[in-house]
């Protein structure tokens, strides 16, 4: 069995996660604090988790593609993303971030607004604020959405076979050569990779509740 | 400590007007639940922003619409206890501390240990804020507060999450507190109890709009209006209209009484607390025969609500000693109830 599924999938969705875990969580507390426009920019967000990938797959076509005026602007340096490994990360990231973005805004929203005041009033700066009171009080739901957007970039098929196609050895994760081992009649193989995505799936969201019952131990709020 | 507040603030259904002086003094805000109180409060902290006006603390504008000027809560150095104590739940009570106090490590190791044994916490500093009682918590939130070296205290319905014997505790406590910071304080409450206790002054808030702040003991004796009244616990209040200098005529309770003091023109209402009444056994001056519409027994008294006989009247409420109660229940022929002139609270709008 060719590997080289496995390794791009864990690279594509290992670096599509760190995008997403911190502008996911950049946008949690963007519109968290939004006034107005917070339901626009919610939905705006969350778009992507519940339109078909293969809509979102094409939408990065149109927008990134080599005719688009981005993708144009990129070809100055003969860059382009379509059917690139970095097409796959975009891919990823487009439909997981709505996951972490969510569950790290509900964490954000169930804090007691009080302690973020008593921070404030007790001269406490921003920064400080954020790193030491906000995100270690939300860190179940962080973890929740860590671990929810790296299984979801692990098994994304839709946008990515659109935007990043299914090049053996370049651009071809676990799901897309499960979809091209069903074309090829070979349902050995498409069960063997099905097999690695499930212990895979299984495997990280177990050790999600694991940790997250652990961590809940030392501080939480609501119990 | 002077804090100069003149503040403007459009709440949803009316406008928070807060207008007053507080110095070296507890001083207190008494309103009901939703009244604009602990909005008051919030907007001294920078927590909330007023839509106008003028904030200055210790000669310090923390806040001049006027001027543009609106310090950020880390600027104001004003130490907010909340009712829920809002201790930071992923740390200690310990690193609770630490986390807050200035200075270099050695000053801010010094801060942590002076507040820990101030408020009796050297053997909780290593538990975390949810293995604390209430009474813990509070300590606590105020060893936490001392520590930031705030220049002035705001005491949010600091005993209303708590009851009976552990509330008194604290209120106990909090003269502790007080000794750190001169005694000055401001404190918003809704129980008249606490707020009379406590404070030197007080001031009465309702539907946003403050009242003149006045000494405590002289506000609950002789409230000015309506809601002071109704705020410092009188349950009798009727509707009045002025006859002449010396006379009311209380409408709702069907009365006409004799006041001890010239009756000024904007009376629209008079007061008398339920504990002022008196018994007696032959008519006079603000004497009328008495008819019992209803008698409830309380803990320590009975509250008996009486009418003039034949009137229909709003009863009035009565609060007397059980051992009165009962002696008044063996005396034979018509009773009658007295309102003493100097009881009565002359109230305007």
């Amino acid at each position: 069995m060719e590997l080289s599924p496995l390794i791009i999938t864990l690279e594509t969705a290992g670096a599509a996660t760190v995008v997403t875990f911190f502008a996911g969580i950049g946008l949690a507390l963007l519109v968290v604090r939004m006034n107005r426009f917070k339901g626009l920019a919610d939905a705006i967000i969350t778009l992507p988790m519940v339109l078909p990938p293969t809509v979102v797959g094409f939408f990065l076509l149109l927008f990134l593609g080599k005719r688009s005026s981005v993708g144009r602007f990129l070809l100055q340096w003969d860059i382009s993303l379509v059917f690139t490994w970095q097409a796959a990360v975009i891919a990823a990231v487009a439909v997981s971030l709505p996951l972490m973005y969510r569950t790290a805004r509900g964490a954000f929203e169930q804090l007691d607004p009080n302690i973020i005041h008593a921070a404030r009033t007790l001269g406490v700066s921003e920064w400080r604020i954020f790193w030491h009171v906000l995100v270690p009080n939300a860190r179940s739901g962080i973890l929740a959405g860590l671990v929810l957007s790296f299984t979801r970039a692990l098994g994304e098929f839709g946008a990515t076979i659109m935007f990043a196609g299914n090049i053996p050895g370049k651009t071809q994760t676990m799901s897309t050569a499960i979809y091209a081992a069903v074309q090829a009649n070979d349902y050995d193989l498409a069960f063997d990779w099905a097999l690695v995505i499930v212990v895979f799936s299984l495997v990280f969201v177990l050790l999600m509740n694991w940790w997250i019952a652990r961590s809940n131990k030392g501080a939480a709020i609501w119990n | 400590m002077e804090l100069i507040v003149s503040i403007r603030k459009q709440l949803r259904s009316f406008m928070l007007k807060a207008d007053f002086t507080a110095r070296d003094e507890v001083f207190a805000l008494l309103g009901a639940s939703g009244c604009g109180k602990s909005m008051t409060l919030k907007c001294i902290a920078g927590i909330e922003t007023p839509d106008s006006g003028r904030i200055v603390l210790n000669g310090r504008v923390l806040y001049d619409s006027g001027q543009d000027i609106n310090l950020s809560p880390q600027q104001r150095h004003v130490g907010y206890l909340f009712q829920n104590y809002a201790l930071f739940p992923n740390m200690t009570i310990r690193e609770n501390i630490r986390f807050v106090a200035g200075g270099t490590p050695a000053d801010k190791e010094e801060k942590v240990q002076a507040n820990l044994v101030r408020f009796g916490l050297t053997e909780l500093a290593d538990a975390y804020p949810r293995e604390l009682s209430g009474g813990q918590q509070q300590r606590a939130a105020f060893a936490r507060i001392l520590a930031a070296d705030s220049e002035l205290l705001l005491l949010d319905e600091p005993f209303s999450a708590l009851d009976g014997y552990l509330k008194w505790q604290l209120e106990l406590e909090l003269g502790k507190v007080l000794q750190a910071y001169h005694g000055a304080a401001l404190l918003v409450s809704h129980d008249r109890g606490e707020v009379y206790r406590l404070s030197d002054r007080a001031a009465v808030i309702s539907q946003g709009c403050m009242e003149p702040a006045q000494m405590t003991k002289e506000l609950f004796r002789q409230p000015q209006t309506l809601a002071a009244t109704l705020l410092t616990g009188c349950k009798n209040v009727s509707a009045a209209r002025k006859l002449d200098d010396g006379h009311v005529q209380a409408t709702e309770w069907d009365l006409m009484l004799a006041t001890a003091v010239e009756v000024p023109k904007a009376t629209h209402y008079v007061g008398v607390r339920a504990h002022f009444l008196e018994l007696r056994t032959a008519p006079g001056e603000n004497t009328y025969p008495l008819e019992v519409v209803q008698v409830i027994e309380d803990v320590f008294s009975y509250l008996v609500m009486v009418r003039k006989l034949g009137s229909t009247g709003r009863p009035i409420r009565w609060e007397l000693s059980k051992a009165d109660w009962k002696s008044s229940q063996q005396q034979q022929g018509q009773l009658y109830f007295h309102i003493p002139p100097e009881a009565i609270m002359l109230l305007q709008e």
